[in-house]
């Protein structure tokens, strides 16, 4: 029984098997826990129900969207923190480059290149409203899919406030 | 019936060997090393403007040894889909002094860089479209440092400062 070689070709398995997800995770989808209640109540609502209290959701990500960078109004997006790039938030595109987005105090117009993102529940979400437009090139992806807790597994639609945007394009795609 | 099944079952071979190989050749791309044409004036004199090919590596901006000095291929904040190459001149924390405009010598601003961005600039001050027309650089932008040229082979070698 050679065990070096066991060892070897167990080696070689998992580092394939590793290749392969990091690739799949790469280039075409993953899936990550959000942490946080700032997107209450899409994830993570803070329900009195047991599941809801145990663990943070799962949602899929995926990573098609960053062929082309197209977004909508209303997805909901993955991107590296214009102030950490170790951090990642996930918050929903309010704006779009070229469109206006009203805030309190001012109408900010959003550069080309940039998006505007908020969390829904925006009493305690640190978004756009604090750091500004963040750049499209930040964006790792867009997450289509609440896979757990298993009750609250469904596609994540898109949800648009008309009220606070002038957009550039003469319809929000849908 | 069962010359299909055999070549079905080595088809299937052929194709997973591939398949791993594209996913190795993603990973080594993305996460160590890649060559980039780069081309364009605004990195004259270091840079050739019809365009070099460069090796470019992308541990150092992962582990956090990059340095004012580098040169970088970062994601355009203008556009997502452009990859612009230029040179850090300061990281966060640090006073940049520049000036918009290099033939009036005598207008120049200072700032400081934010946390968790950097500054750069083209080495061709005159028609590069860097930091001083879009501001400090998010970190996460840049996608690796180039470090050696490979092509054209008048030019073969390390890029330095």
């Amino acid at each position: 029984m050679g065990t070096p070689r066991v060892l070897w070709s167990i080696t070689k398995k998992c580092f394939t098997v590793g290749v392969i997800t990091l690739t799949v995770s790469d280039l075409f989808a993953s899936i990550v826990p959000v942490r946080g209640a700032s997107m209450s109540p899409t994830f993570n609502p803070k329900t009195n129900s047991l599941l809801d209290s145990l663990s943070d959701d799962r949602v899929l990500v995926e990573k098609l969207c960053l062929r082309n960078y197209k977004f909508s109004h209303g997805d909901v997006i993955v991107f590296s923190s214009p102030n950490n790039h170790k951090e990642k938030h996930v918050k929903r595109i309010v704006g779009l480059p070229g469109d206006w987005v009203g805030t309190i105090y001012d109408v900010v117009h959003i550069p080309e290149g940039h998006c505007w993102v908020e969390g829904d529940n925006t009493a305690s979400s640190l978004d756009s409203r604090s750091f500004g437009p963040v750049p499209l090139g930040l964006v790792k992806g867009r997450v289509t899919h609440v896979l757990w807790p298993p009750h609250r597994v469904g596609t994540v639609d898109r949800k648009t406030s008309q009220n606070r945007v002038s957009s550039s394009s003469s319809a929000s795609k849908f | 019936m069962r010359q299909w099944r055999i070549i079905a079952k080595e088809a299937m071979a052929r194709a997973s060997i591939i398949g791993k190989f594209l996913c190795l050749l993603h990973v080594t791309d993305a996460y160590i090393l890649s060559s980039n044409h780069v081309l364009g004036p605004s990195m004259l004199p270091t840079l050739n403007i019809t365009g070099d090919v460069v090796l470019v590596e992308h541990l150092s901006h992962r582990l956090g040894k990059l340095g004012s000095g580098d040169l970088v291929l970062v994601r355009s904040p203008l556009d997502p889909k452009k990859t612009l190459t230029k040179r850090i001149v300061a990281m966060e924390g640090d006073k940049v002094t520049f000036s918009l405009d290099p033939t009036r010598s005598h207008s120049s601003r200072s700032l400081v860089v934010p946390k968790g961005h950097v500054w750069i600039q083209g080495d061709n001050a005159y028609v590069s479209c860097d930091s001083r027309h879009f501001g400090p650089l998010p970190y996460g932008l840049i996608e690796g440092k180039a470090f050696m040229r490979v092509w054209p082979p008048s030019s073969f070698g390390l890029l330095g400062e």
